[in-house]
């Protein structure tokens, strides 16, 4: 089982909070050592889905951890919020589908970037979405 | 933060934008509209963005990359981002990010160069 080794939770209310969220991201993931190219892929998968979230939940947490499991550093995102909710997941992961004017790339373009990508959402309680990137 | 500005510099005929540190969105709508009323204002047959000092682009960023260059083209100037740099550009790529419409150059220098070829063509259309 993965361990989380050091873990950091973060409110995300704002836009100046996706700054902040951004940049303890790049933090965690240059500390297991994550290659510049993973780094950047994983820093805007968060900046992606950050960004969700403030648009759709109005705000919600985020939650950093570092992952040991055996040999294998990750470095895993956690973002929990307590807004609407997404009605029709298959449909939100698709690209270009957008209920906004945005270019609906947020969830597709995510986890195209990632190892690894989980979704919760349930109508009027929430959305939990995860995504984890391994130290090549 | 909001005192934050991204200085517009004129370059001979074109328009240098050096954007560089953290992106906030009120920042790059701000960008977009002073870039556009510098274009207006003056001469400008150019625009190069230089995005070298961006260790990310994001889809609100890259659809804010092509507005401006949309939107320059309308009022006649076109739009080169140059600098990218290469994990930016893997990301993007990777996540199906398009950026339609966007001229891209290595470098300020072959920005330039890359719009006077574009002003020249251009010129030679008309003539």
């Amino acid at each position: 089982m993965a361990s989380a080794q050091a873990t950091e939770n973060l409110t995300v209310s704002k836009e100046d909070d996706l700054v902040l969220v951004r940049n303890r991201a790049r933090f965690h993931a240059r500390q297991i050592g994550l290659g510049l190219v993973d780094e950047t892929k994983f820093v805007t998968a968060v900046s992606e889905l950050a960004r969700n979230m403030l648009t759709y939940a109005g705000a919600g947490q985020a939650l950093i951890e570092q992952l040991t499991n055996g040999d294998l550093k990750g470095v895993k995102i956690t973002f929990e919020d307590h807004g609407p909710g997404i009605a029709d997941l298959n449909l939100a992961l698709t690209d270009g589908y957008s209920t906004t004017k945005s270019l609906g790339l947020g969830l597709p373009g995510a986890r195209r970037l990632v190892d690894d990508f989980q979704i919760r959402s349930s109508l009027g309680e929430g959305t939990l979405i995860s995504i984890i990137t391994w130290k090549r | 933060m909001a005192s934050e500005r991204i200085p517009i510099l004129k370059m001979g005929e074109f328009l240098l934008v050096t954007i560089q540190g953290e992106m906030h969105d009120s920042l790059a709508t701000r960008l977009q509209t002073e870039l556009l009323e510098k274009v207006a204002n003056s001469d400008a047959r150019g625009v190069l963005l230089d995005i070298s000092g961006l260790d990310m682009v994001d889809s609100f960023m890259g659809r804010m990359l092509s507005t401006i260059a949309s939107m320059t083209r309308i009022m006649d100037a076109n739009t080169v981002v140059v600098g990218m740099q290469p994990a930016v550009a893997i990301t993007i790529v990777e996540m199906g990010l398009s950026l339609p419409g966007i001229l891209t150059a290595m470098d300020v220098e072959r920005g330039i160069e890359l719009l006077k070829n574009k002003n020249r063509g251009r010129l030679s259309e008309h003539g």
